[in-house]
């Protein structure tokens, strides 16, 4: 990507032209990983909407009322939110330059986001053990697909959070780095995005009956 | 709005670095996104697990009103939107998808309640007591 800009005329009447080498290749990287995310965005709510329309179906199995508990969701939550914060810290330090406490601003936010995954998985485990499975009733499979997906999105962002601690530790602050770690950015929050709907949507409404 | 301190203070770099500092924060919006995201996050928990409104249709009504603040704040501060980025195609995205995203929504819901008012003239405890 190149921009053309006319000069005003310095240098006589001519008006001189010139190609300015765009020093930012990340900005078509960035627009196309957004439109990834719009298309991520697509597949979850497909899922919203298949819980929407089967979250009511228990087959005279537990309701979200009797299996959800939500100071555990509260935990996890607060783990998502702090987790966005902490990146958002590790992407100033990145733009400071200083990758010593990027590195460890990203370490803090990958620990938060395992937590997370931890929690989730004690959580689904649980459930299991209780009889209330994915193939229990509909609720409950649309629950553990859209829950499931969102966690596996969060796994995914943690291998690439892990990866990019590795690329930054061994190429430092490279311009190809820093766009990786802007996507890396944009994943991380979107996720958080996606999780207010899920336990707005799911768990609070769920409880609520 | 958040980017016009970072793009005064940084005017010798202002020619080439249009799309580039929309995608970041400063301290300041990430730490206001923060805020508001905890007060958004506290208030619709609250209501629920205290029990704050007997009719649990209002209660509904705020969780979601307040999951769509968050999600406003969660774009402007943590994602940086706005209509100027990459030329404001970031913007015509989001709102295809948003219009998408609506349509599968309430479609499914809209049909399926349809089909379900149609053909399924049971009550709940009836259907709580199928096999």
């Amino acid at each position: 990507m190149t921009d053309t800009h006319i000069h005003p005329a310095q240098n006589g009447d001519k008006p001189m032209f010139y190609q300015v080498e765009d020093h930012h290749p990340e900005g078509s990287t960035m627009l196309g990983f957004w439109l990834y995310l719009m298309s991520d965005c697509l597949i979850f709510a497909c899922l919203f909407a298949i819980y929407a329309v089967l979250g009511r179906n228990y087959a005279a199995g537990p309701s979200p009322a009797d299996l959800f508990d939500l100071p555990l969701v509260a935990i996890n939550t607060a783990m998502l939110l702090f987790s966005s914060i902490t990146y958002g810290f590790a992407m100033l330090m990145m733009e400071k330059g200083n990758k010593k406490a990027m590195l460890l601003w990203l370490a803090i936010t990958g620990l938060f986001g395992a937590v997370f995954i931890g929690l989730e998985m004690y959580e689904f485990i649980h459930l299991i053990h209780e009889g209330a499975g994915p193939q229990r009733s509909a609720f409950l499979s649309a629950f553990f697909t859209l829950v499931g997906t969102h966690g596996l999105h969060v796994t995914v962002g943690l291998i690439w959070l892990v990866t990019l601690m590795v690329q930054v530790g061994k190429y430092g602050l490279i311009e190809e780095n820093k766009r990786r770690l802007m996507c890396l950015s944009m994943f991380w929050h979107f996720l958080d995005v996606i999780w207010i709907g899920v336990f707005s949507f799911v768990y609070l409404m769920g409880v609520l009956g | 709005m958040s980017s016009q301190p970072h793009q005064s203070a940084s005017d010798t770099h202002h020619a080439h670095s249009h799309g580039h500092e929309a995608s970041h924060g400063t301290m300041k919006s990430y730490v206001t996104g923060f805020v508001l995201s905890v007060i958004l996050t506290a208030i619709p928990f609250w209501l629920v697990m205290a029990g704050v409104f007997a009719n649990p249709a209002v209660t509904a009504a705020l969780v979601m009103a307040f999951a769509v603040v968050q999600i406003v704040v969660h774009m402007i501060y943590f994602l940086h939107m706005n209509t100027k980025s990459e030329g404001g195609w970031t913007m015509l995205a989001l709102i295809f998808t948003i219009v998408i995203v609506a349509i599968a929504l309430s479609g499914s819901l809209w049909v399926m309640h349809h089909l379900n008012t149609n053909m399924m003239p049971m009550t709940p405890e009836m259907m709580k007591n199928m096999p």
